[in-house]
């Protein structure tokens, strides 16, 4: 009986084990072939000169960090005010009302929609009748991805702030309004910017909604939106794809950038969330 | 039905029951509702002027329920409603029409659990105080230290009032929270399990600071605790289930209970 339950407890151990092991194996070999191939495209003029011509040697992606750094910061602009709103909403104002479930539903089937999906409704909505791909149809892409993820961890961090809080603010004869502004959010700050940087960190990384909004363009990106603009993702899709060894390269290396940019940006939401619960 | 020698000591020496003193807020066939739920039953009952009463009572028998009804601060969440009638200085608390932030600024509340605002000390007791008045900084200053001072608590913290009032320690953070509500100059204030989740140095220094508040504010506190209820309040009201059972001066209530099941809760046999 006895060595019958510790040979089970042997065999669970060691499929658990083998398990994490496929697992960060899995992982590991990805990340180091990312590192090998992508250090090697790290030239001099990576992040100096636009992507090049097909077929031509050296260029850098330097159009293509750029145009998605303004896309992303634009994307993130637009999300954060509605994230905030409707996630206070949800949290102090409809927490037991009838539309509150309705929106909670579908912020959540939001959350969770494909995100290619969601390029092919921004297509519809601006690329066609402007008739023209754009950075500022990438930005909304990129903010419709982004808006469910800071409506959700806003209301959930706001649900954790203690209901006492609230009394006691009321109590004090200050108004809901006032309430939420200067204790509730305050008491929750942290944790709805951790929301922000995960929606950033998000967004920083998804293709398929800008295959159809902001697609791509060689050129240098020039501050003009309308039309399309570089960024990496795309970059990435389609020199990955390209029969060229130099574009190639410059795939591996964006790759190894957006990767490290995501991983920062994750550390410095965890170390924002420590930060709160230290103090 | 007589008090043990032991009981009796506890008194000597105590500020009595002043039976004089004006009502400060009257309850008239007060009934409370949680959705169905018949909380408070045709509560009738008076809180005197510069007196500590304490609301005592097992589990579930309406004293929170009851202290909650004075700045109406159930009336945040909508399935709880209260009928009749609770009058403070003669106006009806109960009123629809009544301004609730300003009844809040006129009858302040202590939490069982020390409730810090998330900012510094200084904006912790300030934070009242810019609700409704517009002073000048340097007199906010002075009503901030005279607030901490009330508190027992501006030796503690005069050095680092910029410091976050979440830092305190547990008994320092609930002086803070009496701080900030003296520093309205409410006409009462209430006391909700204020020592419950405090050690015991701290639960006597909490008791010293509500027996010098008297002195200013009419005092309503609700306890577990009936020694506590012995040592600090001149009135007791006793409850169970949702009925007022008993109210008297708290001498009376612990050494002669007029009431079988008073008794039988102050020693100790039920509750």
């Amino acid at each position: 009986m006895r060595s019958g339950r510790r040979i089970a407890d042997r065999i669970l151990i060691l499929a658990s084990t083998f398990a994490t092991l496929l697992g960060i194996a899995v992982l590991g070999s990805i990340l180091l072939m990312l590192i090998v191939e992508g250090v090697k495209g790290f030239t001099p003029s990576l992040l100096t000169e636009p992507t090049p011509g097909p077929g031509s040697v050296g260029g850098g992606i330097a159009n293509a960090i750029l145009g998605s750094l303004v896309m992303t910061f634009i994307g993130i602009v637009i999300a954060t005010p509605i994230g905030l709103m409707a996630g206070t909403f949800l949290a102090e104002y409809g927490r037991t009302s009838k539309i509150a479930d309705i929106i909670r539903f579908l912020n959540d089937v939001l959350l969770s929609a494909p995100s290619i999906l969601i390029g092919l409704f921004v297509y519809t909505l601006m690329v066609r009748p402007m008739g023209t791909y754009s950075g500022w149809a990438g930005a909304v892409a990129l903010a419709i991805i982004a808006t469910p993820v800071i409506v959700r961890t806003t209301e959930d961090m706001l649900r954790l702030v203690p209901s006492q809080m609230r009394e006691a603010g009321a109590a004090l004869g200050a108004p809901r309004s006032l309430v939420i502004r200067a204790i509730t959010w305050r008491a929750a700050s942290a944790g709805v910017v951790t929301g922000i940087i995960l929606a950033l960190a998000r967004i920083a990384g998804e293709t398929a909604p800008l295959l159809f909004t902001a697609l791509n363009n060689n050129s240098w990106f020039n501050a003009n939106l309308l039309g399309g603009v570089p960024n990496l993702p795309v970059m990435i899709y389609q020199f990955a794809l390209s029969p060229y060894p130099n574009w190639q390269s410059l795939a591996w290396a964006g790759a190894l950038l957006i990767t490290v940019t995501i991983l920062a940006l994750s550390v410095v939401a965890r170390l924002v969330i420590k930060d709160q619960r230290a103090r | 039905m007589s008090a043990s020698p032991a009981i009796r000591s506890q008194f000597e020496g105590r500020s009595p029951a002043d039976v004089k003193a004006p009502v400060r807020i009257a309850c008239k066939d007060l009934n409370f509702y949680y959705g169905n739920f018949h909380g408070l039953k045709d509560i009738n009952l008076d809180f005197r002027d510069r007196q500590v009463t304490a609301l005592i009572g097992p589990s579930g028998c309406g004293k929170s329920t009851l202290l909650r009804t004075f700045n109406r601060i159930y009336s945040l969440y909508p399935e709880q409603r209260a009928e009749g009638e609770i009058l403070l200085d003669g106006q009806n608390v109960l009123d629809p029409k009544i301004d609730l932030n300003e009844l809040r600024s006129r009858v302040g509340m202590v939490f069982q659990k020390p409730t810090p605002f998330p900012m510094s000390i200084y904006d912790n007791v300030a934070f009242g105080l810019r609700l409704y008045e517009k002073l000048p900084k340097a007199e906010l200053d002075v009503r901030v230290e005279e607030s901490l001072r009330k508190a027992a608590l501006w030796d503690e913290v005069k050095d680092k009032l910029k410091q976050s009032g979440t830092g305190l320690s547990g008994g320092q953070q609930q002086r803070l929270c009496i701080a900030r509500t003296v520093a309205q100059r409410p006409e009462v204030i209430l006391f909700d399990e204020p020592t419950s989740a405090l050690d015991p140095i701290s639960t006597g220094r909490i008791e010293e600071l509500i027996e010098q508040l008297r002195t200013e504010f009419t005092i309503v506190i609700v306890t577990h605790n009936m020694q506590q209820a012995a040592r600090i309040s001149q009135f007791t009201a006793f409850m169970y289930l949702g009925e007022l059972i008993e109210f008297d001066a708290t001498t009376k209530i612990f050494m002669n209970p007029a009431k079988r099941q008073t008794q039988d809760y102050i020693t100790g046999r039920f509750g």
